[in-house]
């Protein structure tokens, strides 16, 4: 069980220039597989530039992002030809858009949603494909007599769950999720994260999750970075960080939470 | 060299031949050169405005224009049958700027323009098929993105066209596409074979003869060369098949034939006739009858008589 203690994911010295302006600024981190590290900070902290450049869909001015690939070992994401980085990213990857417009595809069921990526990597057996579908709409708590219903039925919430299941089916290894809870209200919320935390255990899988909610964070994430103006200013482990802040700004983020 | 044809029956201004001008013809042709180089694949091209409307076959009709010659006989059907108003404005169209021979009869004819059919007789190496098509790009449906269906042609992502099929089978219960049913070309492009039935779809796995696509709202020509294979894509456990009828043509009895239906009245009534009109014709001459058959005069124009 070597492969468990090398790093999955390692950026190094990350930066995201617009022109003159900071996106985020030599970030660096490593995760390690079945890791869940959160993204904190507030809105235009430069979270969701970081998370675009490390999930491969913006190259970043400076800075690399190297993944342990199943296959090859160790490689630049960057470095890969866009075929060989597309399937990466709709095989071994996910990723969980804020709105689940984005990641889902609103014109056909639930269960050619949840296929497409099975068929993408070959599967070409309608009953096989049916079955694995349904079997993942069980798994995040959708009634299977749902799966031939359009998205567009479907509540928030559910969109939400049917868009990780989408992503989940391929076995991914590394996902990545832009506030997966926002716009939910607060008992849906409570479900999805329970149910995350269920799948992100079950399956080993290793995560960043970018959110500006700090309760979303503790709950999720083993290990929390805190940005400001496009810079990593604390960095430790979710309750050290959240129980013990040592920069000005988390202490201002931290104490902003009501206390019960 | 500009060859330009005088028409001094109607006094028709002088077209140059086959109304395009030479340069078109060769920027045409340049495009059908690379697409029959790369099976399957959409060649842009800058397709000219038309003295028809988009939709009644622009494409095909420059398509055609940059590949007749003077000795050529050229066939044009619509639906399959060669007495439509498309065919028929189509053929008169050549018939006049190109002074052509045309024929309505599959096996004399070089060139055959096609809006949905392919003959039903078998076409051979020294004929030309050219296609109207609406549009080229198989995966528009499900992503809109122009450079999204580029890309995903260039890395050879075709996942999605098996989404479009299953989203088939999990509301109908089997693959419901009957026409435009997507084709993998030579184990490479996915290739929309514009709108003809999936019933013409294994005649053009291996054809003998060149198969020309033009689209011309979308500016895009792409070919199969003679003898290309191609696949109609399914499921392992929802194999490919194409319609079948129960009925047979009602005028010259055909099973192995396309069929259209003709509704006969108001009381129910309807019959089945060959689409492919040259195909019934040339049965009905050799003896053979259908059921609604009464011996009426021959020839496609007579069909909607009969129906009577």
């Amino acid at each position: 069980m070597t492969q468990m203690n090398e790093p999955l994911l390692r950026v190094d010295n990350l930066t995201m220039m617009y022109g003159d302006r900071v996106g985020c600024k030599d970030v660096s981190f490593e995760l390690r597989p079945g890791e869940v590290l959160g993204i904190v900070g507030e809105s235009g902290s430069g979270k969701s530039t970081l998370l675009r450049s490390i999930s491969a869909q913006q190259e970043p001015t400076k800075g690399t992002v190297e993944y342990q690939t199943r296959i090859d070992g160790v490689r630049d994401v960057y470095q890969m030809s866009e075929a060989q980085r597309r399937l990466l990213m709709r095989t071994d990857w996910a990723f969980v858009h804020q709105n689940p417009r984005d990641g889902l595809r609103m014109n056909v069921s639930a269960g050619a949603n949840i296929g497409e990526r099975l068929m993408a990597i070959g599967d070409r057996h309608y009953g096989n494909i049916r079955s694995n579908a349904d079997n993942w709409l069980c798994k995040v708590e959708i009634a299977s007599e749902r799966l031939d219903d359009l998205p567009s039925t479907f509540s928030g919430g559910m969109q939400q769950r049917l868009q990780i299941a989408r992503n989940l089916v391929t076995s991914p290894r590394l996902v990545f999720m832009d506030e997966p809870t926002g716009g939910l209200d607060v008992s849906v919320q409570a479900r999805l994260l329970d149910l995350l935390r269920g799948l992100v255990h079950d399956l080993n899988l290793a995560v960043i999750i970018v959110t500006h909610d700090l309760a979303v964070a503790r709950l999720l994430s083993h290990r929390l970075m805190v940005m400001q103006q496009g810079k990593v200013i604390e960095h430790g482990l979710t309750d050290q960080v959240l129980d013990d802040p040592q920069h000005p700004y988390t202490q201002l983020l931290v104490s902003s939470i009501l206390q019960n | 060299m500009e060859q330009t044809v005088k028409n001094p029956a109607d006094g028709a201004p002088d077209y140059n031949f086959a109304y395009l001008d030479e340069q078109t013809k060769r920027m045409i042709r340049r495009a059908l050169l690379k697409a029959v180089a790369i099976p399957g694949y959409q060649v842009p091209f800058a397709g000219r405005e038309m003295p028809m409307p988009y939709g009644w076959g622009t494409g095909g009709v420059q398509v055609t224009a940059a590949v007749i010659g003077p000795n050529d006989t050229l066939k044009v059907i619509d639906q399959g049958a060669d007495d439509t108003t498309n065919a028929v404005s189509i053929r008169q169209f050549f018939a006049k700027t190109a002074q052509v021979a045309t024929t309505e009869k599959t096996a004399e004819a070089s060139i055959i323009q096609t809006r949905h059919r392919i003959p039903e007789k078998e076409l051979r190496e020294d004929q030309v098929l050219v296609y109207q098509v609406p549009i080229p790009e198989p995966l528009r449906f499900l992503e809109p993105r122009e450079t999204e269906t580029r890309k995903m042609h260039a890395l050879e992502e075709y996942g999605l066209m098996h989404v479009k099929l299953y989203e088939d089978i999990s509301r109908h219960g089997h693959i419901a596409t009957t026409y435009a049913y997507p084709v993998m070309v030579d184990d490479r492009y996915v290739m929309d074979p514009s709108p003809t039935p999936k019933f013409d779809n294994p005649k053009m796995n291996n054809m003998a003869a060149l198969q020309l696509f033009g689209a011309g709202r979308e500016k895009r020509i792409y070919a199969l060369p003679p003898y290309t294979k191609v696949k109609s894509l399914d499921f392992e456990d929802h194999p490919f098949e194409v319609q079948t009828w129960e009925d047979e043509c009602g005028m010259c009895g055909a099973r192995d034939s396309y069929l259209d239906e003709v509704i006969l009245d108001d009381q129910g009534n309807r019959m089945f006739v060959c689409s492919d009109t040259d195909y019934c014709a040339e049965r009905q001459e050799a003896g053979h009858r259908g059921p609604q058959h009464h011996d009426q005069p021959l020839g496609s124009a007579d069909r909607g008589k009969a129906a009577e």
